[in-house]
């Protein structure tokens, strides 16, 4: 296959590099420096896809991020990515790309349907067609709909490239490498400012690289890399290219996007797909250019009708004719530049000038060189279905109201000018009120709300000296803010043909009898006619407007349709552009990959994860993890085929009859020192705390200051101003700035000082009713009868040779202890444990026969202390004093809190013995009751007891205090389930707590 | 992202800082005898301001020091941040 509209010589592209790619299912050839899209115009391809509504026939329309149509499916190494813009995907060996929206072919596409019942098909005929009858929305229409609309094709495989996060901090940051760019970048650089210059193409220097100017005796192009290259070895300066700054957030953080291999077949080893920057930045200099209007006449969309910029840069960038015979459609001087361009290259442009008889220096040039212009010409309507054939034209009159008689000339493709739209999409975001400026029908950033200054096209200045000037003068006045440096550079002298003042006009009339689809936005196929019909069905507001008829909507988010829906709106209504105003510009400016937002948090990366010092222990011995908050704990121990059922219950028998032992680290610590320790825990517990002795533990439990159960836990007194807390796993991190916030903003005056140290000490719960004689095993020098370290006693002691803290204290209802030792000796612990407990049976027990031993003896946790309720529901108000006052305590008195018939922790057994009960059930009065059937409460917590050999259940129920004994209801539609049970105590084992103290 | 200056580790961003509602509610003394009004208002009755909003910061994943910002609710302009005992004239 040749490349039959690449020109002999000229462009960027490297052409000892050729690359071979597929599009379709067929080979072409391109260049290396090639975009898919101009390779692809290079081979005479000009159908890419088709259109989203009606399926017609999509070509190319840009050349960059602007491009509405050529959106392709992309294959690289083994993925596939969707949405892709053939005009900014560069070509790399092997690349393969497929058109979307289009079924079987792109060629035979059976949705095109569509495009002859397009009159079924205006503004507003999904909402107002697919509405009757209502239950066939999801069988029929939806269906339906999803099928025929929709772009390309996700991938639903797992995404094994790497994209990275950077934070990176900057004195200027400069968004786009164009002449604007360039100039402020150098004089800030020059100035000793930490400079950042994005461009979102692979080459810097925006128009320069496309315009016929002279900078300092140089082409526009040359200056342009030399500035780049100088910029490139100061090393306050970082240049990325592929870089799109696409948001403006709040404080002057701006997120770029940097595509870093996206332009290569396969990502090299080590580096990211892509890497999103997160740049905090002194001053921000909006340097993004401006965008070409389409004009609006029939038909506009055929394949072939394309931006004369884009044209131009395809000749200028890439060395490929968009068209051998092109048509130029210009309301202004930039559709000469283009024609120019072809003109140079031995190709004859027609031009189509809007304008009555315009005068400037670029006319004159298109004069002399012989091109044939029609003044007053418009082109009424592009001919051709698969791609421009011919346009027939007319002469306009003066009031561009009434065409001449329709011409047919011949051409094979229709490039159009329609003047330029500032990108001001970044100044919007940052807060900027933008303003319409006449001169240049669109609007321009207004006074800068935050560190943002916007230059040259992008703030409506459309001359390159002026542009220069400016952007030399900002950037050193805002890096000489910073800098305190002020190395003044000289002005180069610049060299552009002048333009003349552009034509307003921008919509070609519809000529008489004819109802040519005139279309505004090319990617969400909204055309002139269906704005009309929003209007005339009462839309007022822009942004309905934009949402009923899907305007500006798309992933291009109407950068070449916005301006003029606005105009046309304004024309309807009568009222000026500024009157109907512009939607809100919302970040991202361009699509950014799911992947990029993520990031490395994904997977395990999602969140850290913490790991006990004795967790190799556990792998080793076939525990099965379950994640507790970040923490890994073990769930159980798995011995042969056990399941989770048999060694829970295994594990919870070998802790009432012999001794287990449970990881504990989790535990949230805080280390509490100071003379006012006791009076801080006593204003945050509920229960009294000034008479707690050195060397005992109490349990206690605080509350919000709304007096529900924040969290609870015991508290050992260390030493005479030295306290040990302990809180909740998942409380742990609320706990410690919970008593901050008191300590430095309530009660400052208290000196006491808390700090955690989960991390610091390694946990182990020894139970069961021979824990003693292990216990007297690992400590032989140490009195631990039930007088030497009684119940919620404290005691310091040695493992053999490494320092260990002793509690008396018990979570699972057995005569128990807690053996603390600093986090890198939990290892040295652990296997002592073990070692010396085979005598006396020792088993480890994970989580779930911890939950049994806690949930059998009615120990409240997190299920019940679940943010609703209070030290009464959860039988805990016996720790309440009378004498104090502490956090919460004037919300007890709440009328709802003191009600006789409130909520109370029972327990649940069903009558049958057997069947479990589904945790979060509901208890019901009456299983037949009609519904809604009124709820009594709730099952928080169940388990099978070992004590008893039978399902047992916490739940917090209505007038729990009076139920007991009462039979009632488990529902649980969910499960499909309803069991008859009997309401018990929530103490099923040793109600007394008789074992605790033995 | 918010930019918060920190009155003891200097400009930080947003995700640093956990925030900790409006600074100007002051709580009952302890042991105090107060209506239900009073308490309510301490609890949970909140002004919901547009504008120059004086509120709670806490350095979570810095310094750990709660800070008074005053912040505009409406366009996140800060104007100043204040130690936790710091006058705020």
């Amino acid at each position: 296959m040749t490349q039959k509209f690449r020109l002999e010589n000229g462009g960027l592209i490297n052409r000892d590099k050729k690359l071979s790619f597929k599009f379709n299912g067929k080979t072409y050839f391109g260049y290396e420096g090639d975009t898919l899209a101009s390779a692809l115009i290079a081979n005479g391809v000009h159908l890419v896809g088709r259109s989203f509504k009606y399926h017609r026939p999509r070509g190319f329309f840009g050349a960059g991020v602007d491009e509405p149509y050529a959106i392709v499916q992309l294959y690289r190494n083994n993925e596939t990515e969707p949405n892709i813009k053939a005009t900014e995907q560069e070509l790399f060996e092997g690349l393969e790309a497929k058109s979307v929206n289009c079924w079987p072919s792109v060629n035979f596409d059976i949705g095109a349907i569509n495009n002859f019942l397009k009159i079924f098909l205006p503004a507003g005929f999904y909402y107002k067609t697919f509405m009757w009858p209502k239950s066939f929305w999801y069988r029929v229409y939806e269906p339906f709909i999803r099928k025929a609309a929709g772009l390309g094709v996700a991938s639903t495989k797992h995404d094994k490239e790497r994209y990275e996060h950077k934070y990176e901090y900057c004195d200027l940051l400069i968004a786009g490498s164009g002449p604007s760019g360039l100039a402020s970048a150098y004089a800030a650089a020059k100035n000793g400012a930490r400079v950042i210059l994005a461009e979102d193409k692979p080459r810097f220097g925006g128009s320069l690289l496309t315009s016929d100017v002279n900078i300092g005796n140089q082409s526009g192009e040359d200056w342009a890399n030399s500035i780049i290259s100088e910029l490139k070895e100061m090393p306050n300066v970082v240049v990325k290219n592929r870089s799109q700054v696409f948001g403006y957030y709040d404080h002057n953080m701006l997120v770029m996007s940097e595509k870093v291999s996206d332009h290569l077949p396969k990502t090299k080893k080590h580096h990211p797909k892509q890497r999103l920057w997160y740049i905090r930045a002194k001053e921000v200099l909006i340097s993004s250019g401006s965008i070409e209007r389409p004009l609006v006449f029939g038909n506009n969309d055929t394949p072939g009708v394309m931006l004369s910029s884009a044209a131009k840069e395809y000749l200028k960038v890439y060395g490929v004719l968009v068209g051998k015979n092109p048509l130029v459609f210009t309301n202004n001087d930039s559709g000469y530049e283009t024609a120019i361009e072809f003109k140079k290259n031995g190709i004859n442009p027609i031009i189509l000038d809007s304008r009555v008889n315009p005068q400037s220096e670029i006319v004159n040039e298109a004069i002399n060189l012989g091109i044939k212009i029609k003044f007053s010409y418009v082109v009424v309507a592009a001919q051709g279905y698969k791609k421009v054939s011919s346009a027939d034209i007319a002469k306009i009159s003066d009031d561009k109201k009434q065409l001449d008689t329709i011409e047919n000339i011949k051409c094979d493709c229709i490039c159009v000018s329609g003047f330029w739209t500032p990108t001001i999409h970044l100044a919007s975001q940052s807060g900027n009120k933008t303003k319409f400026k006449e001169e240049i029908d669109a609007f321009v950033p207004g006074t800068s709300k935050q560190n943002e200054t916007t230059l040259g096209a992008a703030n409506g200045i459309f001359t390159l000296e002026e542009t220069l000037k400016d952007s030399f003068i900002a950037g050193q006045d805002l890096s000489k803010k910073i800098t305190n440096n002020d190395n003044k550079i000289s002005f180069p002298n610049v060299v552009e043909k002048k333009s003349s003042q552009h034509d307003k006009f921008w919509c070609v009339p519809l000529p008489k009898g004819k109802s040519y689809k005139r279309f505004l936005d090319f990617q969400n196929d909204v055309a002139v006619s269906d704005i009309e019909i929003a209007l005339k069905e009462g839309y007022r507001s822009i942004e309905h407007v934009k949402r009923y008829t899907t305007l500006g909507m798309a992933t291009d988010q109407g950068k070449t349709s916005n301006l003029n829906g606005l105009q046309l709106v304004s024309d309807i209504e009568n009222k000026v552009v500024p009157a109907v105003g512009h939607t809100t510009f919302r970040p991202p400016y361009t699509p950014i990959s799911i992947g990029a937002i993520v990031g490395r948090e994904v997977g395990k990366h999602s969140k850290p994860t913490r790991k006990s010092p004795m967790h190799s222990w556990h792998e080793k011995n076939n525990a099965v993890f379950v994640d507790a908050g970040v923490w890994l704990r073990p769930r159980y121990y798995k011995q042969g085929s056990e399941t989770l059922f048999e060694a829970s219950k295994r594990e919870a028998k070998n802790v009432r009859t012999n001794v287990g032992v449970c990881d504990v680290t989790t535990l949230g610590k805080i280390d509490i020192k100071g003379p006012d320790a006791a009076e801080l825990l006593n204003r945050v517990y509920t229960n009294a705390w000034l008479k707690l002795p050195v060397g005992k533990a109490r349990y206690g439990v605080m509350l919000r200051e709304d007096g529900i159960v924040m969290d609870d836990g015991t508290t050992t007194r260390i030493s005479e101003n030295h306290y040990h807390m302990t809180t909740t796993t998942a409380q742990a991190a609320n706990v410690l700035s919970h008593l901050e916030y008191y300590l430095q903003l309530v009660w400052p005056e208290l000196n006491v000082n808390v700090v955690s140290t989960t991390e610091q000490w390694a946990g182990a719960a020894i139970a069961g009713p021979k824990s003693r004689k292990l216990l007297q095993k690992l400590f032989p020098n140490n009195d631990v009868s039930n007088e030497g370290l009684p119940f919620m006693g404290y005691m310091e002691s040695d493992l053999f040779g490494v320092k260990a803290r002793i509690f008396r204290i018990s979570f699972s209802g057995e005569l128990a202890y807690e053996v603390n030792v600093e986090s890198d000796n939990g290892h040295f612990m652990w296997e002592k444990i073990i070692e010396l407990g085979q005598e006396f049976q020792v088993q480890p027990y994970g989580t779930e026969a911890l939950s049994t031993l806690r949930i059998e003896m009615g120990h409240v946790a997190g299920s019940e202390l679940d943010g609703r309720t209070i030290s009464y529901d959860t039988s805990l108000e016996g720790l309440i004093s009378k004498k104090k006052d502490f956090i919460g305590k004037r919300s007890l008195n709440r009328e709802a809190f003191t009600s006789g018939d409130r909520q109370k922790i029972v327990g649940v057994v069903p009558l049958d013995k057997k069947t479990s009960i589904p945790e979060g059930s509901h208890l019901v009065k009456d299983a037949q009751a009609p519904l809604p059937n009124k709820k009594l409460g709730h099952i928080s917590a169940s388990c099978w007891s070992v004590e008893h050999d039978n399902p047992f259940s916490l739940a917090i129920l209505k007038d729990g205090k009076n139920m007991i004994g009462e039979k009632l209801f488990v529902m649980s539609p969910l499960k499909n389930k309803v069991i008859p049970v009997e309401i018990v105590s929530s103490h099923y084992v040793d109600p007394k707590g008789e074992r605790v103290r033995s | 992202m918010l930019h918060i200056k920190c009155p003891y580790c200097g400009m930080r961003s947003q995700n640093e800082f956990s925030y900790g509602g409006d600074a100007s509610v002051k709580r009952p003394e302890l042991n105090k005898e107060i209506s239900d009004e009073e308490w309510d208002n301490f609890v949970y009755n909140r002004k919901s301001l547009r504008g120059k909003h004086l509120e709670l910061w806490q350095h979570l994943s810095g310094c750990r020091q709660w800070i008074k910002v005053e912040r505009d609710t409406a366009t996140h302009e800060i104007f100043n941040t204040f130690k936790a005992d710091e006058e705020i004239s």
